[in-house]
C-alpha cells in the first residue's frame, strides 16, 4: 500500500463518482478484491493438486499403507526400513551414477557449443534449431529410438563398434554399459537446451570487458576461462540445479529402455530411484513405503542441490 | 583506434573450425531423428539387416496403417486424447497466468510478496514427490483412467504466473493501466483490452512451451490412464514394449507422436528459441 496508489484509487473513484454513487461503489469494491480473485485459481488448483499431495506424502509415508484404506500408522518405520533396503540403496547408486555421467559431460558440450554460438556465425537461427531439436522430442519417443540403437544385435552403435574392431557390446546386460546408454539418452535430450540457456547470459557478458582483454593480449582460450566462464556462474548453478532436479528423477528413459519393465533389467543394473518408487507403489502397492521412498527422494535432491551450488560457486570464482 | 579494431576483429573473427564444430553438433542433433522416420518407411524384414538402411524406404503407409490398426495402442484416440488435453492445459495456463502475472505485477494488494514468494517455491517441488497421493486421490474421486485427471491439476503452473509477472513488470507502464482506469474500465477489462494485447508476444511462448510439455508428458498419464483411455505417449509407450519386434511399426508410430512437434517447432521456433535463451537472463 503506497501513498501513490491511493492517490490513483481516489482519482479513480473521483472519475466514477461524478457519474453516479452505486457505480463508484462498485469500482472501489472491484479494485480491492480483482487482484484475489485473479489469483485466487492458482492457489485454490495448487492447494488441492500440488500442496495436498505433498503434505499427504509425508502423511502416508508413517503408514503401513497397503490398498486404499487399509493402513495402521507405524511412525518413522519405512524410514529406518528404507534405509537397510539393498534395493534402495542400489537404485540410488546407478541414480546417482547416471546422473554424474550423464550430467558433467552435458553441461561442458553445452558450454562448448554456446561459446561456438556466440561467434559471428552464418545461418544462426538454423544451428541454434538443430542443437534444440532433440529437445522437443518426448521422452519416450528417445527411449525407443536410443533403444533401438543400442540394441545388442542389430543396433547401429554395435554395428559401427563392431566395424572399427571391438567386440560388441550388450547395452542392457552390465551396469557400465546400461548407464552409458542411458547416460547418452539424457545428453542428447538436454545438452542443447542447456547450451541456449547458456548463450542466452553469455550474450549478456559487456562487450567491454573482452574488448579489455584482447588490448591486455588475453588469447581467446584466456578469455573464455577468466572472463566468459566466471560471468555465467550464476546460469551455471541455475543450469546444475535444474539439471540436478531432473536427473534423480531418471525414470521414463530406464523404463523404456528395459521395454516397460520397472526392476531396470535383470539385477536391477538400471533400476532408478523413481523407478523403484513406482515399482514399490504402483506394482507392490505399498504406497506408504513408496511414500517414504518419495520423501527420501526430495530429500536427496535438497542434499545434491546444495552440495551442487557449492561446488559451482567455488569452482567458478 | 586502430589496435581497438584489430582487437574486436580478432574477437569476432570465426573460423572454418567452427563451423565444422557446430555442424558436427547438428548432426548429432538430428541423426537419431531423421533415422527415426527412415525405420518408419522401412519394412520390417530390412531393419534387421547388417548393416542397417540409412535412407527412406516405401512402407511407410503400410506401417502407418499397422499402427492405426492396432487395437491395444488405440493409437489415433491417444493423438485426439493428446490434443485435447495439451489444448485445454495451454488455453488455461496462458489465461491464468497472464491473469495473475498481471496482478502481481501491476495491482496493489495486502500479502502481494509473500503470495509470490509461494508462488516461486512452488516451481522447485518434483512432481513425483506427489505422485502416490494424487493417484490415491484421484481414486478416491473417481478421476483414474479419465482425461481429466492429466487436465485439471495442470490448469495452472507456477513457472507460467512468474514468467508472466516478470515480463508484465517491464512491458506495461503504470500510466497505461492508470488510464484505462480513469476511463472507467473494470479491472478485468483493464486485462483483457490493455494488458493481454500487450503481454501476447511472452504468452506465446508459455503456450508453446506449455503445450510441448503437456503433448510430452509421460510419468503421470502412465500411472494414472490405461491403455482405455491414453495420451499418445502412453499409446507410444505399449507399443514399443508389447511390439518391440515390429520395429517399422513402432518407429512410424514414434514418428507420428512427434510430428505435431515439429510441426510446432517449425512454424514458432524463433519464438521458443528466444523464451529460452531470454529465461536465462531473468531467473
Amino acid at each position: 500500500m503506497t501513498s501513490s496508489s491511493v492517490v490513483r484509487a481516489s482519482a479513480a473513484a473521483r472519475a466514477a463518482d461524478a457519474r453516479d454513487p452505486w457505480r463508484s461503489r462498485l469500482t472501489r469494491a472491484d479494485m480491492r478484491f480483482a487482484p484475489y480473485f485473479f489469483i485466487a485459481p492458482f492457489f485454490v488448483l495448487f492447494a488441492i493438486f500440488g500442496a495436498f499431495p505433498l503434505i499427504y506424502t509425508g502423511w502416508v509415508s508413517l503408514h503401513d499403507w497397503h490398498l486404499i484404506g487399509d493402513h495402521t500408522f507405524v511412525g518413522f518405520d519405512n524410514y529406518t526400513a528404507l534405509f537397510a533396503d539393498p534395493d534402495f540403496w542400489n537404485a540410488l547408486k546407478n541414480t546417482v551414477g547416471i546422473f554424474v555421467i550423464a550430467t558433467v559431460p552435458q553441461l561442458l558440450m553445452a558450454l562448448g557449443m554456446a561459446n561456438l554460438l556466440n561467434r559471428k556465425i552464418r545461418a544462426r537461427t538454423f544451428f541454434r534449431m538443430g542443437v534444440l531439436i532433440p529437445n522437443v522430442t518426448s521422452v519416450a519417443a528417445v527411449g525407443i529410438v536410443f533403444g533401438q540403437l543400442f540394441a545388442r544385435d542389430v543396433g547401429l552403435v554395435n554395428y559401427v563398434i563392431t566395424r572399427l574392431g571391438l567386440d560388441a557390446v550388450d547395452w542392457q546386460a552390465n551396469t557400465w554399459s546400461s548407464w552409458i546408454a542411458i547416460a547418452t539418452m539424457v545428453d542428447w535430450r538436454w545438452t542443447g537446451y542447456n547450451t541456449l540457456i547458456l548463450l542466452g547470459a553469455m550474450q549478456a557478458i559487456p562487450k567491454e570487458l573482452f574488448e579489455a582483454a584482447s588490448l591486455d593480449g588475453a588469447a581467446p582460450w584466456q578469455q573464455f576461462w577468466r572472463i566468459t566462464v566466471p560471468q555465467l556462474r550464476p546460469t551455471l548453478v541455475f543450469t546444475v540445479i535444474i539439471s540436478t532436479i531432473g536427473g534423480l528423477q531418471l525414470f521414463t528413459e530406464p523404463v523404456i529402455f528395459g521395454n516397460g519393465r520397472m526392476l531396470g533389467g535383470t539385477l536391477g543394473q538400471f533400476q532408478t530411484v523413481t523407478m523403484y518408487m513406482y515399482e514399490t507403489a504402483f506394482q507392490r502397492f505399498q504406497y506408504g513405503y513408496g511414500a517414504a521412498i518419495a520423501w527420501a527422494l526430495f530429500g536427496l535432491i535438497v542434499i545434491f542441490s546444495l552440495i551442487n551450488l557449492l561446488i559451482v560457486r567455488r569452482a567458478a570464482r | 583506434m586502430s589496435t581497438m579494431k584489430a582487437a574486436s576483429v580478432r574477437l569476432w573473427r570465426t573460423s572454418p573450425a567452427t563451423y565444422i564444430a557446430l555442424i558436427v553438433g547438428c548432426v548429432t542433433s538430428l541423426f537419431p531423428i531423421y533415422w527415426m522416420f527412415v525405420v518408419a518407411t522401412r519394412s520390417n524384414d530390412v531393419i534387421n539387416d547388417v548393416p542397417p538402411p540409412l535412407l527412406p524406404g516405401a512402407a511407410l503407409a503400410d506401417n502407418v496403417g499397422r499402427v492405426f490398426a492396432n487395437e491395444h495402442a488405440a493409437f489415433a484416440y491417444g493423438l485426439v486424447n493428446s490434443l485435447v488435453v495439451s489444448s485445454v492445459v495451454t488455453l488455461s495456463v496462458v489465461f491464468f497466468s497472464t491473469l495473475a502475472g498481471f496482478a502481481f505485477a501491476k495491482l496493489r494488494f495486502r500479502g502481494r510478496n509473500g503470495m509470490l514468494l509461494v508462488i516461486i517455491g512452488t516451481m522447485m517441488v518434483p512432481v513425483q514427490l506427489g505422485l502416490i497421493p494424487l493417484y490415491m486421490l484421484m481414486v478416491k474421486i473417481g478421476w483414474n483412467g479419465h482425461l481429466q485427471a492429466v487436465i485439471v491439476p495442470f490448469l495452472v503452473s507456477g513457472f507460467g504466473v512468474f514468467m508472466m509477472r516478470q515480463y508484465a513488470s517491464e512491458a506495461i507502464s503504470d500510466e497505461l493501466v492508470e488510464a484505462a482506469r480513469v476511463d472507467g474500465c473494470s479491472t478485468f477489462r483493464i486485462y483483457w483490452n490493455v494488458v493481454l494485447p500487450v503481454l501476447r508476444p511472452a504468452a506465446a511462448v508459455l503456450g508453446l512451451l506449455t503445450f510441448m510439455q503437456t503433448w510430452n508428458e509421460f510419468i503421470w498419464p502412465y500411472a494414472v490412464l490405461d491403455a482405455n483411455t491414453p495420451t499418445v505417449q502412453l499409446s507410444l509407450s505399449l507399443l514399443a514394449t508389447a511390439y518391440y519386434t515390429d520395429y517399422a511399426q513402432v518407429f512410424a508410430a514414434t514418428a507420428l507422436a512427434t510430428l505435431p512437434l515439429f510441426a510446432v517447432f517449425i512454424l514458432f521456433g524463433r519464438q521458443i528459441i528466444g523464451g529460452i535463451m531470454e529465461g536465462s537472463i531473468k531467473s
